[in-house]
């Protein structure tokens, strides 16, 4: 979907983008992580050419980048920001239909996507009609993701989107983007500082530091071979087994055929919401359901140790 | 007792604002009388005017509302009251002189006293905190505060004020005053013309362009510290001097004085506070909906269009509202290089120490700057409310 070659950028004489190669493939979700400084914002404003780069090439869907119409390019992109950057004096319908009224949709269209998108977002639908300071934080931030995926762009570019809400909020929108994600298969790429959330979202994940890329690959081998020391350092020696533990789910390592009747847990949890549940309920041995509230196995206190490669 | 005192207490501003009224109806002179023009005027202290205990009614009404409880229809009350002693005021006056005229000379002059004068500027300030009470919205605050003037401009127009001395002065200069306000007007309109066809482009030019905008505000500040009658002089002798040189100027009716240099001074002066608007609308649009306008594929002029002019609009039409009373005002100043408007009334009533005269040029002034004002305000909130 997207390629970067060798690519650079300098901002007043110095480099803040180093010789960077990187491809992203259609359908993933991309999390570019790193320090402040590190480059992940500037990468990503490269891809619609809000940045331009100075060397190399950026080639998206096999193009390079600079030959094609910035605005068209953009209008293919979905694009959301920590800030959010919503009209003040659009109410959020308008908000959410700007790029199909860029794009010339006729406005039943449009209203219909927009109705869709508040559904997929799980807003109410008489928040169309509110103004942006009339919502909450997260309502705010779900129009946000909504604007950025109105006229169903190939790829959607999100910097730090979650990072001014409060934790409740903040694991309910990554929860509702992985769904979202795999619902549509669309190529996500998002900038974050939070290793928990990269963890939680990637299924690519770049560390980034200086301008250059340290490791990229699968959460669970950023964590397990580090390259180098900052790698190890990152990721942090001391959290190193929950973040581990929160790549796995529950489902995957109940042993299947047992059953407990105790309070159940669900298969989507992380092992290490398990690991909490565990020393919460001071128990070895939890029930775990499936999705349709069916139980499906029993997970074993033992068992946390064993989920090494089990995302 | 103490729950007796506990209103005033609550209400300072309204307290302050009452004891005033009384003290000033009762301790200065309600009205002036003079018996022609040219002597000094008689003071009328308040039991000395026909019918002066009617006051009471109003004054009273005030007094007993400060322990009204702090509900909307408290501050209704008030601001009813208050409207009623202001018309009262003015009617008493008129019908005051209208009296004297009729039993003495017709020569004899009556007039605002100093009591009338602070008590109806103290009562139109209790009407604007009674306002503020009542409702949070701008435009209906706005439209509360101009109504309060539709009593007395009733009376105005009834004729029942014609035999006040002010009044005798517009009688005697009626064609006068017209042309001054049509030519206050064109000046007006003449100075905000240029000034928006100039000072809107270059706003929009340095407003990203931090180093212009020294230079340009350099240049305006500079302007706007030569002080007015200094700045209408100095354009007399290079504009003398071009028309000398260029004849062709003369045949446009632009001369060393007159319009044409007290519109270049106009406008000059009015550049600073338009400009400066201008910029500071644009630079308070967030940062990040800029970004984002641009992240989703708008041209620069989609996101001037719809993202920039609309979020920058309410701050340069406070930049308009602040250019118009300024102009207003210093038009006055321009009569003194032959421009007209008001001004040339003013200065005629100061040089023959006519004070009704002054005034007759002076009140215009103030009311046109307060309607536009009123109006420009209006304009700005109801932009405002779009957005809530």
């Amino acid at each position: 979907m997207i390629e970067f070659h060798q690519v650079s950028k300098v901002f007043a004489g110095k480099e803040a983008i180093r010789n960077l190669s990187l491809k992203i493939e259609k359908g993933s979700f991309t999390v570019l992580i790193g320090t402040s400084g590190s480059g992940k914002s500037t990468t990503l404003k490269m891809i619609n050419r809000l940045v331009e780069h100075d060397s190399g090439e950026i080639r998206f869907a096999g193009e390079p980048i600079e030959r094609m119409d910035a605005r068209a390019l953009r209008r293919r992109i979905g694009y959301a920001i920590q800030s959010i950057g919503l009209f003040p004096h659009w109410n959020v319908a308008k908000n959410i239909g700007t790029v199909p009224s860029l794009l010339g949709w006729p406005q039943a269209k449009i209203n219909q996507r927009v109705d869709e998108l508040l559904a997929l977002l799980n807003l109410d639908r008489h928040l169309a009609t509110r103004m942006p300071h009339q919502l909450s934080g997260g309502q705010q931030q779900r129009v946000g993701v909504a604007r950025a995926l109105a006229a169903d762009p190939e790829l959607l570019l999100m910097d730090e989107p979650f990072g001014a809400l409060d934790p409740v909020n903040r694991l309910a929108l990554q929860h509702e983007m992985l769904r979202i994600q795999k619902m549509s298969g669309r190529t996500v790429v998002l900038v974050t500082h939070d290793i928990d959330e990269a963890l939680t979202l990637a299924d690519q994940l770049v560390l980034m530091d200086g301008g250059e890329i340290v490791q990229q690959g699968r959460p669970i081998d950023l964590l397990t071979q580090p390259v180098n020391d900052f790698a190890r350092e990152f990721f942090g020696r001391s959290e190193l087994g929950v973040r581990l533990l929160a790549l796995g789910r529950a489902g995957n390592a109940a042993r299947r055929g047992e059953w407990l009747d105790v309070e159940p847990i669900a298969e989507s949890l992380t092992l290490r919401e398990a690991l909490s549940q565990f020393i919460a309920r001071r128990t070895d041995k939890l029930p775990v359901i499936d999705q349709h509230q069916q139980p499906l196995g029993v997970l074993h206190f033992s068992d946390l140790l064993r989920q090494r490669e089990a995302s | 007792m103490s729950s007796l005192l506990l209103r005033p207490r609550q209400q300072p501003v309204l307290l302050v604002l009452i004891v005033l009224i009384t003290l000033a109806l009762f301790a200065l002179p309600l009205l002036s009388f003079a018996a022609n023009r040219l002597v000094s005027g008689q003071p009328l202290p308040l039991w000395q005017v026909t019918n002066s205990a009617l006051l009471l009614l109003p004054l009273v009404w005030l007094w007993q509302g400060l322990w009204w409880p702090p509900r909307r229809i408290s501050a209704v009350t008030l601001l009813l009251a208050a409207e009623v002693l202001l018309a009262l005021l003015i009617w008493l006056a008129g019908a005051q002189a209208s009296e004297l005229a009729n039993n003495g000379s017709p020569l004899a002059r009556t007039a605002f006293g100093s009591g009338l004068w602070c008590a109806a500027a103290l009562t139109l300030l209790l009407a604007a905190e009674a306002v503020r009470q009542i409702t949070r919205s701008t435009p209906w605050r706005i439209v509360l505060n101009l109504q309060i003037w539709l009593l007395p401009l009733a009376l105005l127009l009834s004729g029942h004020l014609d035999r006040l001395s002010l009044m005798k002065e517009y009688a005697n200069r009626t064609a006068v005053f017209d042309a001054a306000f049509t030519q206050h007007l064109w000046l007006l309109g003449g100075t905000l013309l240029p000034t928006v066809l100039i000072g809107l482009p270059l706003g929009l030019a340095i407003a990203r362009r931090p180093r212009w905008q020294n230079a340009a505000f350099s240049v305006l500040n500079l302007i706007q510290t030569v002080p007015s009658v200094a700045l209408f002089g100095l354009l007399i002798a290079p504009l003398a001097g071009l028309v000398a040189h260029f004849p062709l100027l003369a045949r446009w009716g632009i001369s060393g004085i007159g319009i044409a240099p007290a519109l270049i001074a106009l406008v000059l002066y009015a550049l600073l506070p338009l400009v400066r608007s201008v910029v500071a609308g644009l630079q308070q649009v967030p940062q990040e909906v800029r970004e984002t306008a641009r992240a989703m594929g708008m041209s620069a002029w989609q996101q001037f269009w719809h993202a920039e002019l609309p979020l920058a609009l309410p701050v340069w039409l406070s930049g308009l509202r602040v250019v118009v009373v300024q102009t207003v005002g210093l038009a006055v100043v321009a009569a003194l290089i032959g421009a007209g408007g008001f001004g040339a009334i003013v200065f005629q009533g100061l040089l023959s120490s006519a004070l009704d005269l002054v005034l007759l040029g002076v009140i215009p002034v103030v009311a046109l700057a307060v309607i536009f004002d009123a109006l420009l305000r209006l304009l700005s909130a109801l932009l405002e409310r779009r957005h809530d």
